[in-house]
């Protein structure tokens, strides 16, 4: 992306001077990826690490005409995605959600006190992501990655499609099934919350 | 109903703050910034830095601030404090300080000279409760008029303690200079390795610089463990080796007492 241009000059150039302006520019965004994509904040605070590991271990051996040809966004997307997975699959109960009865809700995320600045809209807010982020954890790995990329992280389909290696229709088809299967999710949850409320 | 654009609002706010440790963790794991935290030792509290390459300083700090700016003039990093070290680091050093040379401490002495690292490695040969002279790692290392460089190089030593430039002396026999708070801890460390300076100091004072024994006819530095357990009876001083040589004496194949000798 435009935004990484100067750092990527500054990467071919200088990688010792220029890595932790790497790491503050990406931190947030590769975090939160290994976060919803693994749902546990120790694991992802590791994978996040190795993520930054390897770039700076592939880097050192790259030359500067390499690291110029970049796209650092899609490039650090494929590290983590991959570190992620092989930690699925050496610990298969890692990353699947609990029993869906014990989703909450999520919450509005319009803040409902009159300010939405108060602590209980604060409260109400973290709710509301928490809620999300475990519907979001019942997703199988592979849509639960895209919807991640493309609305988390907020990643282009084409830039998707290079991160994954997999053609753009591809991407987009299940991106879409990822939604859908979120949105029935909600909606399963919704219906649980009703028959509660009325039963 | 949940349109689409709330589906993917909600998920555009799952984006999160990474912890504040991250960053620090990975900038010291490639060895561009390092931890620290404090251990005991024999002459007091000490900083270790370390980072994913190795232990890179030992120093006795006044306080976390000065050693973070001592640091950062030094190597160019950044030090983040750590509550403690490592426990495979912690317990590596306990062994190393108790004498253990087996036990493996990675090294981050990047930026030093390729004289100064064949010292410190030289003098990481030399075991628990024993001192070699100077002149003897200038020899040992094929540099035998480099005496005084030797002194500057251990002077420089980064990781004291775990490179032991303690245990290297004056080949004059006197204790000499130490970079980790001065000569009164270099005494204090080596009494701690179960040496006795006062002795070893007067002993040189007298102009004795070897010890031979007359049953194997082997000569020694005087503090090589095949030296200590010559007994009263059959231990015999020597000044030089020139002497030991003239008395039918052959040098020790240990502490290699020659090397000394040639550069003295």
């Amino acid at each position: 992306m435009d935004t990484d241009s100067p750092l990527i000059a500054a990467l071919a150039m200088d990688l010792d001077r220029s890595f932790e302006t790497l790491v503050h520019a990406h931190q947030d965004r590769i975090y939160s990826i290994a976060l919803r994509v693994l749902g546990d904040p120790s694991d992802a605070e590791e994978a996040a690490q190795d993520t930054f590991v390897r770039a700076y271990r592939a880097l050192a051996t790259y030359e500067p005409s390499r690291i110029r040809e970049l796209r650092l966004r899609p490039w650090l997307a494929t590290i983590v995605l991959n570190l992620c997975r092989s930690r699925l699959t050496r610990r298969p109960d890692a990353g699947r959600a609990p029993l869906s009865l014990d989703i909450a809700l999520p919450g509005d995320l319009e803040p409902r006190t009159a300010d939405g600045y108060g602590p209980a809209a604060r409260a109400a807010a973290r709710d509301a992501m928490a809620g999300w982020a475990d519907l979001l954890m019942t997703l199988p790995p592979t849509y639960r990655s895209v919807v991640v990329l493309r609305h988390v992280d907020g990643l282009s389909y084409p830039e998707i499609a290079t991160a994954l290696d997999r053609p753009e229709g591809t991407v987009k088809a299940q991106v879409h099934r990822g939604l859908a299967q979120l949105r029935t999710a909600l909606e399963a949850a919704q219906r649980r919350e009703h028959e509660e409320m009325t039963a | 109903m949940t349109t689409d654009r709330d589906l993917e609002a909600a998920m555009a706010a799952l984006l999160t703050e990474a912890p504040s440790a991250l960053a620090p963790n990975i900038l010291a794991e490639v060895g561009l910034a390092d931890h620290y935290a404090r251990i005991d030792s024999p002459i007091g509290p000490l900083v270790v830095a370390w980072n994913g390459l190795g232990v890179s300083a030992v120093e006795a700090a006044p306080d976390a601030v000065a050693f973070e700016a001592a640091h950062l003039v030094r190597t160019g990093r950044r030090a983040y404090p750590a509550e403690h070290l490592p426990d495979r680091l912690a317990a590596a050093i306990g062994r190393r300080l108790d004498g253990d040379r087996r036990v493996r401490i990675d090294l981050d002495l990047r930026g030093h000279t390729d004289f100064e690292r064949d010292v410190w490695h030289k003098a990481l040969e030399i075991p628990r409760g024993e001192v070699r002279p100077y002149g003897w790692i200038a020899a040992e290392i094929g540099r035998p008029r480099a005496v005084r460089a030797v002194g500057t190089a251990l002077g420089h030593n980064p990781v004291p303690l775990i490179v032991p430039c303690h245990r290297v002396v004056r080949t004059d026999g006197t204790i000499g200079q130490y970079s980790l708070g001065g000569p009164a801890n270099k005494r204090t460390i080596l009494t701690s390795e179960g040496l006795d300076p006062d002795a070893m100091e007067s002993a040189a004072r007298a102009g004795i610089r070897f010890v031979g024994s007359d049953t194997t006819h082997v000569v020694c530095l005087p503090t090589c463990h095949a030296a200590k357990r010559i007994t009263a009876a059959h231990r015999v001083p020597f000044r030089s080796m020139g002497s030991a040589a003239a008395g039918g004496y052959r040098a020790c194949r240990v502490c290699r007492p020659g090397s000394g000798a040639i550069a003295a």
